[in-house]
């Protein structure tokens, strides 16, 4: 269990780089490494699908899209960037500290914690579980990619018009 | 609950919030519209584990994989669409920087 521990302060590690790098490139690479490091973190708690999904999905789909919308706007010149890291530095240099306040914080308070939980299910199969008891969901999946395929079409359409 | 379990569901608790806080403070401080969407992410990615954690401390990590599954369906397509709008903006304002669209103020 320790080196769950490990793996949650890599992930805070790299979560922390994604928000702070001064490159936008950077911070898509550092969301895709958070997602990988969620990912390993999911398959040592016993959901290896969902781990399969967040890679494909999040470290890989999503990251792509993050980098052709990065390299489709324009870039700023040298002296913009230089302006931008002063400014940004400025915001941002208070998040470390307020992220190591917050866990040191929380891990002094004792806490009891008082939870009922269900009994333990029997090793159901995740397909089973979303074909046979979370139908809606999957219904409500199928309109929301509906919705978001009729949104770009409309987004694009817009543009080419113009 | 027992106490192992309590223990271990307060230590990813402490790492969730800070997980959190990380994806709140970028969405606060930030002017930029592609890092506000980052900020999203991590903020989502900090629920995705808060509900990993649930199932499997609680023993019902088949229900908790699927609602994870949807959950990175709709994350999926709200970041196309935001992705998209974005790119909108840029189109109109030539600029990502929250401070320079003025289009809708007043």
């Amino acid at each position: 269990m320790h080196l769950n521990y490990l793996i949650l302060v890599v992930l805070v590690l790299a979560a922390l780089w994604t928000v702070m790098t001064r490159s936008l490139i950077r911070a898509a690479i550092g969301l895709a490494a958070t997602s990988a490091v969620l990912t390993i973190i999911m398959f040592r708690l016993n959901s290896p699908l969902a781990a399969v999904f967040e890679l494909s999905v999040c470290a890989g789909l999503i990251s792509v899209l993050f980098v052709s919308t990065i390299s489709l706007t324009q870039p700023l010149n040298k002296e913009e960037v230089l302006a931008h890291m002063k400014e940004r530095l400025g915001r941002f240099w208070v998040l470390p500290f307020l992220v190591i306040a917050i866990g040191l914080t929380l891990s002094f308070i004792q806490f009891k914690l008082n939870l009922r939980l269900p009994a333990p299910e029997a090793e159901k199969d995740v397909r089973a579980v979303l074909w046979n008891l979370r139908q809606l969901d999957l219904l409500g999946q199928i309109i929301i990619l509906i919705t978001g395929v009729f949104g770009v079409v409309i987004l694009f359409r817009e543009r080419l018009k113009k | 609950m027992s106490a192992s379990a309590v223990y271990l569901f307060w230590i990813f608790g402490i790492f969730i919030v800070m997980l959190f806080s990380i994806g709140l403070y970028c969405i606060l401080a930030t002017f930029n519209l592609i890092r506000a969407l980052i900020g999203v992410e991590i903020l989502i990615k900090a629920v995705t584990l808060l509900i990993i954690v649930a199932g499997f401390l609680s023993g019902h990590t088949a229900l908790t994989q699927s609602l994870v599954i949807t959950m990175i369906v709709i994350e999926a397509v709200v970041m196309t669409i935001a992705v998209g709008i974005v790119l909108g903006i840029h189109k109109q304002n030539k600029s990502l920087d929250v401070r320079k669209i003025r289009s809708l103020k007043g």
